[in-house]
C-alpha cells in the first residue's frame, strides 16, 4: 500500500512538472493556428478595401459643361445635315475657346483642346443626331473632359510635383481651376463604363464589349456543358458497369478537372481554330472552351448529387416495375436536380473568372465594338481587366478596379443563387 | 393533448416517451438503495449535463470506492455515456455541453478553475467502445501516453513501463516479438486489450470503460472480463455496459440510469435478484429494451 | 439556309413526329383506350419516329459543316490558274483564308488582284451551292427516317427498349467526352510539340540554359535560330512554386487545424465562407493585385533592407500565388483531417494530451498522406497558374535561385508565344507547344499521384 502510493504520488508530480511547458506549446500552437486563419482573411480584407478604394472612383466620371453652337453653316454645309464629315471636333474647340477667350498662340491652344476627350465630338454629334432641331442654336452640353483631368479633379495627379512629372502643364490645371470655379466642371455617373466597348481613349472606354462577350460565351458554355455534364454523371452513377473503362473515365474526370487551364487554351487553339477553322476570338470558340473546362466540375458535381439520392427510392420505382431509364428520368434526376444545377452554377463562375485559356484562342484582341453574336470578335470580362491593368496610365487602373469590383458583383451574385437554391431545395433523407 | 391538430409523429413521441418520463417522477426522483459508499474515491454530487437544449443529465449524485468496479447499465440514450465522460471532462471538447453539479477525485473539484483537464485524464484513463489504436505501432501506442506525460526518464524506463502494461494487459505474449507491427494489425479483442494497456501505461488511479467489450466476440469479450477482475485490485472501474451478464459478471455495485435520472444504485447482487425501483425491475426483467 | 435554322426546323420536324409516330401506335390498336396492347407507352412510338427524324439528319448536318471548309477550299484552288499550283502549303493556307476572307467582305491582306476576285466570287459561288444541298439533303434525310420509322411501327415494337437504347448510347457518348477531351489535349500538344523537336533537339529543349524564342523575321538576320533551352523556364517556375508552396503549406495547414479543431462553430461559420470567397476570386485578379500593390511593397521592403529587388520580382509573384493556394490547402488539409476518425482523437485527448500533442502527434500522422496528396494537387495548381506569372513575373528568363530577382515561367513563355501575331509552323510558335506538353505531363503525374494518394488514403478510414 505503501510503495503503492509513493509510485502514484511521483506519477502525478511527474504529469504536473511537465504540465507548464505543455500548456505554453499549447497556447503557441493555438494562437499559430489563429494567426494563420487571420492572415487568410486578413489578406480577403485588405484585397477588397484596396480595391473598393481604388475603383469605386472610376464609376464617376468628370464631365464639362460648354456652351456648344451647332452652326449651320458646319453642321449643314449645302443645307442638308451631314452628320458623317462635319467638323465637330471644331465644334468643341470652339466651345472651349470661347470659356476661356484669352488664350491664344497655337501650342498654347492646342493645350487648351486636350482638356476635352475625343468623345467629346461623338456626344455633340449624337445630339444633333437625335435633335435635328437644334441646328443653329447654342445649346449647354455635358460632354466628357479628357482622362487626365478627370485624374486631377478626383485627386490623383498631385498639383504640387514637378511640372515634367506629371501629364498636366501648369497653366492647364490654372485652366482647369478656373473651370471649376465658374462651376463648368462635375463629376458625374460614369454611364461610359456599361455603355461602350474598348477604347484607348480611358475616359470612353467600357466593359459593355467585355461583358457582352463574357455573356455569349457562357450561353455556349451553359448550353453544353450543362446537359453533357448531367448524361455523363448518370451514366458513371448509373449505368456504367464497374470495370477498367469506367475506372479510366473517373480518373480522367478528376485529372482533367485539376489540368491547368492554359493547356484547355493550346487545345482549343489546335482543335478548334487550326483544325476546324472555327473563327479567332470569336465567343463560341471561348464557349467550347470553357465547356471542356467546366465539364469535370459539373460532373464530379452532378455525381455527388446522384449519390445523395437514397437507394431506396430507386427500388421503390423499380419495385413497381419502373424500366432503369424511367426510374433515372423520373425519379433521380428531379431529385438530384438542384445539386446539379449548384454544381453547373459553381462551373459558370469558375467559366466566368476564367482568362488564361482565352489568350490562347486570340480573345485578347484590341475590340472597340460591342458584339453581337457567337461569332463576332470579341474579348471577356476577366480578359479586359488583364488588358487595362496592363496599360500605363493611371485612369485605366482605376477603370480595372472598376472592372473586377463588377467581375466581382457577377460572381458573389452568382455564388449566392447556388447557396440559395442549396438552402432552398435542400432535402434531408 | 390537442390530439386533432398533432400529426402522426408528435403523438407517437408525446405518447411513448413521456410515459416513462412521468414514471420516473411519479415514483420519486430521488435515487434509490445507495448512492453512497464505504471508501469514496471520486464524488459526483448533483451533476446535471445540458447539450444546448437537452436536458441529458440529471441532478445524479453517486459515490464510487476505491477499488471499485461500478457498472452503469440502462437502455440507450439514457446518459449513462454522457455521465461517464464527466468523470474525465471528456464533455469539455463538445462545444454545446455544460456541466454544472460538483465532481471531486481524491477531495479535489475537477472542474475548478485550477484542474487541467489534461493532467485530470493522466489521473482518470478512458477506454472506448470501438478499439481506437492509433495507427503507430504496437510499443508506440503504449509509450504514448508516458511519453507525453514525461513518465519515463530515459529509453530503458520507457521499455519497462511499455512491458509491464502490455504484461498486466495479457498482451505481452501474443506481441513480444511485434512491437513494431502497427496497433492497427491486431484483431479486435486484442487492440481492445492494447488500449487497456495504453491506458494503464499512465499509471491512472480510476479507469473509465465505454461499452468496451461491444465490438468484440464472446472469447476476446471473457478475456477483457478476465482482465477487469485483475485490474481492479489496483485501480477503481468505471464501466457502461449493455449486458446485464457482464454487469453482473464484472462490477460489485450497479447504477441504472434512465432518461438522465439515476434511478438505483446498490450492490450487485440486490440490484439483480432484488430491485427496489419499478423502472430498474422492467428494465433487467427486459421489458424495457 | 443557317445551320442554326436547320436545327430550329429539324426540332420542328421531330415534334411533328412524335405526334404522328403516337397516334399511329394508337390507331393500329384501335384507338386511345386500347393502349395496353402495345408493348410500351404510345409516346415511346413517339420517341421512336422522333429519334430517327432527328439523328441521322443531325449526324449528316454535322460531318458537312466540319468537311464543307475543306472540300470549297479544295475545289476554289482547282479552278486557280496553274501559277498558284506550286506555292507551299504554308502560302496556300494564308492564300485560301485571303479568299475567304475577300468572300465575306472583310480585310485581305494582300493586293487583290482579279485571280483572287475570281476566287471569291467561285467561293461564294461553292459555299452558297453547299448550304442549298445541304438543306435538301438534311430535310430529305429527315423525312426518310421519319417515313421509315414510322411505317415501321407495330403494336408488338418494342419502342421502348428502342428508345431507352439510344438514350444509353447518348449518355455513353456524353461520358466519353473527358475522355476524348484527354485525348485531344495530348494529340493537339503532342503533334505540334514533335513538329518542334524536329526544328530543335529535344536535348536542346530539355537541358539548354539560354532561352530567346525571339527568332528573326529574316533568315539572314544575325541570331536567326533562337535560342530554346526550357532550363530557365523550368527553374523559374519551380522557384515561384517553392515561394508560393512556403507561404500556402504552412498557413493553409495551420488554417486546417485551427478550424477543425479550436475553432468554435460560430468561427467557423464565418471563416470557411470567407475562405471560400478567397478561393473563387478569379485568378486575372490575383494578378493585377501582384503587379500593383505586392509587386511594389515587396520592392520598397527589400531594397529599404538592403537588397536589391527586381521590379518584377519571383517573391512578389510567389507570395500571391501562394495567397490564392490557402483555400486549396486547407480544405484539402481539412478532408484529410476529418477523416481521421473522431475515436483516434478522443483516444488521445483521453490519455491526457493536450489539443497540440493530438493533433502534432497522433491526427497529423495518421493524415500524413491525405494531406501530401492533397499538396501535390496545390503544387501542380501552382504550376500550371497562368494569369498571376504573366502579370507579376516578368519575361526575363533568368537562370536564377533568388527571388528578389525576375524569372519567367512556362506558362508565361506559352502566353507570350502565342499572343498576337503568330506565324504559324514557326519554331518560335511549336516551342509554346513544347512547353505545354511538359506542363501537362508534368501536372498529369502529379494529378494522378496525388488523386491516386488522397482516395487510398481515404479508404484506409471508409
Amino acid at each position: 500500500m505503501g510503495a503503492k502510493r509513493t509510485r502514484e504520488r511521483t506519477t502525478l508530480q511527474k504529469v504536473e512538472a511537465g504540465l507548464k511547458r505543455r500548456r505554453r506549446k499549447e497556447l503557441i500552437f493555438k494562437l499559430s493556428g489563429e494567426i494563420a486563419t487571420g492572415v487568410g482573411i486578413l489578406f480577403l480584407v485588405l484585397f477588397f478595401a484596396i480595391l473598393l478604394n481604388k475603383g469605386s472612383s472610376a464609376f464617376q466620371q468628370t464631365y464639362l459643361q460648354l456652351d456648344i453652337e451647332f452652326s449651320a453653316e458646319v453642321i449643314a454645309p449645302g443645307g442638308q445635315l451631314d452628320l458623317q464629315y462635319a467638323d465637330f471636333d471644331g465644334i468643341v474647340r470652339a466651345a472651349l475657346q470661347k470659356e476661356l477667350p484669352e488664350i491664344s498662340g497655337r501650342s498654347e491652344r492646342r493645350e487648351l483642346y486636350r482638356l476635352a476627350s475625343v468623345g467629346a465630338a461623338y456626344q455633340v454629334h449624337d445630339v444633333i443626331a437625335e435633335n435635328p432641331g437644334l441646328l443653329g442654336t447654342t445649346q449647354s452640353i455635358w460632354v466628357p473632359a479628357s482622362a487626365d483631368v478627370d485624374m486631377l479633379v478626383k485627386g490623383n495627379i498631385d498639383a504640387a510635383v514637378d511640372e515634367a512629372l506629371r501629364t498636366l502643364s501648369d497653366q492647364q490645371i490654372d485652366w482647369i481651376n478656373r473651370l471649376d470655379e465658374a462651376g463648368r466642371l462635375d463629376l458625374k455617373f460614369n454611364s461610359a463604363l456599361f455603355s461602350n466597348g474598348d477604347s484607348r481613349e480611358p475616359e470612353l472606354a467600357g466593359i459593355k464589349g467585355a461583358m457582352m462577350g463574357s455573356f455569349f460565351m457562357l450561353a455556349v458554355t451553359i448550353a453544353l456543358s450543362f446537359p453533357i455534364g448531367v448524361a455523363a454523371a448518370i451514366y458513371l452513377e448509373e449505368f456504367a458497369p464497374r470495370n477498367s473503362w469506367s475506372d479510366l473515365v473517373e480518373v480522367n474526370i478528376n485529372n482533367l478537372a485539376a489540368v491547368p487551364s492554359i493547356v484547355f487554351g493550346l487545345l482549343g487553339l489546335a482543335v478548334f481554330i487550326n483544325w476546324m477553322a472555327l473563327p479567332r476570338s470569336a465567343p463560341l470558340v471561348g464557349g467550347l472552351v470553357l465547356t471542356l473546362l467546366t465539364l469535370p466540375v459539373i460532373i464530379i458535381a452532378s455525381r455527388a448529387a446522384i449519390k445523395a439520392v437514397p437507394p431506396s427510392i430507386r427500388q421503390a420505382a423499380l419495385g413497381l416495375g419502373a424500366s432503369k431509364t424511367q426510374v433515372v428520368f423520373h425519379h433521380v434526376l428531379p431529385l438530384a436536380m438542384p445539386g446539379m444545377l449548384t454544381g453547373a452554377i459553381i462551373g459558370m463562375s469558375r467559366a466566368l473568372g476564367e482568362s488564361a485559356p482565352l489568350l490562347m484562342i486570340g480573345m485578347i484582341a484590341f475590340v472597340v465594338d460591342v458584339p453581337g453574336s457567337f461569332t463576332d470578335p470579341s474579348t471577356a470580362l476577366p480578359v479586359q481587366i488583364y488588358l487595362w491593368a496592363d496599360s500605363p496610365e493611371r485612369a485605366f487602373a482605376e477603370r480595372t478596379s472598376a472592372a473586377i469590383i463588377v467581375l466581382l458583383a457577377f460572381l458573389l451574385l452568382m455564388n449566392l443563387a447556388a447557396v440559395i437554391i442549396r438552402r432552398r431545395m435542400e432535402r434531408k433523407w | 393533448m390537442t390530439a386533432m391538430t398533432k400529426t402522426a409523429t408528435d403523438k407517437r413521441k408525446t405518447a411513448a416517451v413521456p410515459d416513462y418520463h412521468e414514471q420516473v417522477v411519479e415514483l420519486g426522483r430521488e435515487t434509490v438503495g445507495q448512492v453512497r459508499c464505504a471508501e469514496p474515491f471520486m464524488v459526483a454530487e448533483k451533476v446535471n449535463v445540458h447539450y444546448g437544449d437537452n436536458h441529458a443529465i440529471r441532478d445524479v449524485t453517486l459515490e464510487i470506492g476505491k477499488k471499485e468496479v461500478v457498472a452503469l447499465i440502462g437502455p440507450s440514450g439514457c446518459g449513462k455515456s454522457t455521465f461517464l465522460r464527466c468523470l474525465n471532462r471528456m464533455n469539455d471538447s463538445i462545444e454545446s455541453a455544460r456541466v454544472s453539479g460538483n465532481i471531486t477525485l481524491d477531495g479535489t473539484d475537477i472542474y475548478s478553475k485550477e484542474q487541467d483537464p489534461v493532467a485530470l485524464r493522466a489521473r482518470v484513463g478512458m477506454v472506448f467502445q470501438k478499439p481506437n489504436p492509433f495507427p503507430k505501432s504496437i510499443y508506440d501506442n503504449v509509450a504514448y501516453g508516458p511519453r507525453i506525460h514525461g513518465l519515463a526518464g530515459d529509453r530503458a524506463e520507457l521499455d519497462t513501463i511499455v512491458h509491464s502494461s502490455l504484461e498486466r494487459a495479457g498482451l505481452l505474449k501474443e506481441v513480444k516479438d511485434r512491437l513494431d507491427e502497427p496497433g492497427t494489425s491486431l484483431s479486435g479483442g486484442q487492440q481492445q486489450r492494447l488500449c487497456i494497456a495504453r491506458t494503464i501505461a499512465v499509471n491512472p488511479e480510476v479507469i473509465l470503460m465505454d461499452e468496451p467489450c461491444s465490438a468484440l466476440d464472446p472469447i476476446a469479450t471473457a478475456r477483457i472480463e478476465d482482465l477487469m477482475d485483475e485490474l481492479c485490485e489496483d485501480y477503481a472501474i468505471v464501466i457502461v455496459t449493455h449486458s446485464m451478464q457482464q454487469a453482473a459478471r464484472v462490477s460489485r455495485r450497479v447504477a441504472y440510469f434512465h432518461l438522465g435520472y439515476l434511478v438505483e444504485v446498490d450492490d450487485t447482487d440486490k440490484v439483480f435478484t432484488n430491485p427496489q425501483h419499478k423502472l430498474t425491475e422492467d428494465y433487467i426483467t427486459g421489458r424495457i429494451g | 439556309m443557317q445551320s442554326t435554322t436547320l436545327i430550329l426546323l429539324l426540332g420542328l420536324l421531330a415534334v411533328g413526329a412524335f405526334y404522328f409516330g403516337r397516334d399511329r401506335s394508337l390507331s393500329l390498336v384501335g384507338g386511345p383506350g386500347k393502349g395496353r396492347a402495345l408493348h410500351s407507352l404510345p409516346g415511346y412510338y413517339g420517341y421512336f419516329v422522333a429519334i430517327w427524324v432527328v439523328l441521322p439528319a443531325l449526324a449528316l448536318l454535322f460531318v458537312w459543316i466540319l468537311l464543307e471548309p475543306k472540300v470549297v477550299a479544295a475545289l476554289v484552288v482547282d479552278g486557280l490558274p496553274e501559277s498558284y499550283r506550286s506555292i507551299s502549303a504554308g502560302e496556300l493556307n494564308l492564300l485560301v483564308n485571303n479568299i475567304r476572307n475577300l468572300a465575306s467582305g472583310d480585310v485581305v491582306s494582300v493586293a487583290v488582284d482579279n485571280d483572287l476576285r475570281r476566287a471569291a466570287a467561285l467561293f461564294n459561288d461553292y459555299s452558297g451551292m453547299s448550304r442549298v444541298l445541304l438543306t435538301v439533303l438534311v430535310i430529305s434525310l429527315a423525312t426518310l427516317g421519319g417515313v421509315l420509322a414510322w411505317r415501321n411501327i407495330r403494336p408488338e415494337l418494342r419502342a421502348r427498349n428502342r428508345v431507352e437504347a439510344v438514350i444509353r448510347w447518348g449518355l455513353i457518348a456524353a461520358s466519353s467526352i473527358a475522355v476524348l477531351t484527354t485525348i485531344g489535349i495530348v494529340m493537339s500538344v503532342l503533334f505540334e510539340a514533335l513538329r518542334f523537336f524536329q526544328m530543335v533537339p529535344w536535348s536542346e529543349f530539355l537541358f539548354g540554359t539560354t532561352w530567346s524564342p525571339q527568332t528573326a523575321i529574316r533568315a539572314d538576320q544575325v541570331g536567326s535560330s533562337g535560342s530554346f533551352g526550357a532550363v530557365p523556364l523550368f527553374a523559374g517556375t519551380l522557384l515561384i512554386t517553392a515561394i508560393a508552396m512556403s507561404v500556402s503549406v504552412p498557413i493553409g495547414l495551420m488554417t486546417a487545424i485551427y478550424l477543425a479543431e479550436y475553432a468554435t462553430s460560430r468561427v467557423r461559420g464565418i471563416a470557411k465562407p470567407l475562405l471560400e470567397i478567397l478561393a473563387g476570386i478569379p485568378t486575372v485578379v490575383y494578378g493585377f493585385f501582384a503587379a500593383l500593390t505586392v509587386a511594389p511593397w515587396v520592392r520598397r521592403v527589400g531594397e529599404s533592407a538592403g537588397f536589391e529587388v527586381a521590379s518584377e520580382s519571383a517573391l512578389a509573384a510567389g507570395l500571391v500565388m501562394g495567397i490564392m493556394i490557402i483555400p486549396l490547402v486547407s480544405s484539402l488539409a481539412d478532408d484529410a483531417i476529418n477523416a481521421v476518425p473522431t475515436s483516434i482523437r478522443d483516444g488521445a485527448l483521453g490519455l491526457g494530451s493536450t489539443r497540440s500533442e493530438t493533433m502534432t502527434k497522433v491526427i497529423f500522422p495518421a493524415a500524413l498522406p491525405g494531406i501530401v496528396g492533397g499538396i501535390l494537387l496545390a503544387v501542380s495548381r501552382a504550376i500550371g497558374e497562368t494569369m498571376i506569372v504573366v502579370m507579376a513575373a516578368g519575361l526575363a528568363a533568368n537562370l536564377t535561385a533568388n527571388p528578389f530577382d525576375a524569372v519567367t515561367t512556362v506558362t508565361v513563355q506559352i502566353v507570350t508565344l502565342l499572343v498576337g501575331d503568330q506565324e504559324f509552323d514557326s519554331a518560335k510558335t511549336l516551342a509554346a507547344f513544347a512547353l505545354g506538353l511538359m506542363l501537362f505531363v508534368v501536372t498529369l503525374c502529379l494529378n494522378i499521384i496525388g488523386i491516386y494518394v488522397v482516395r487510398k488514403y481515404r479508404e484506409q478510414y471508409d
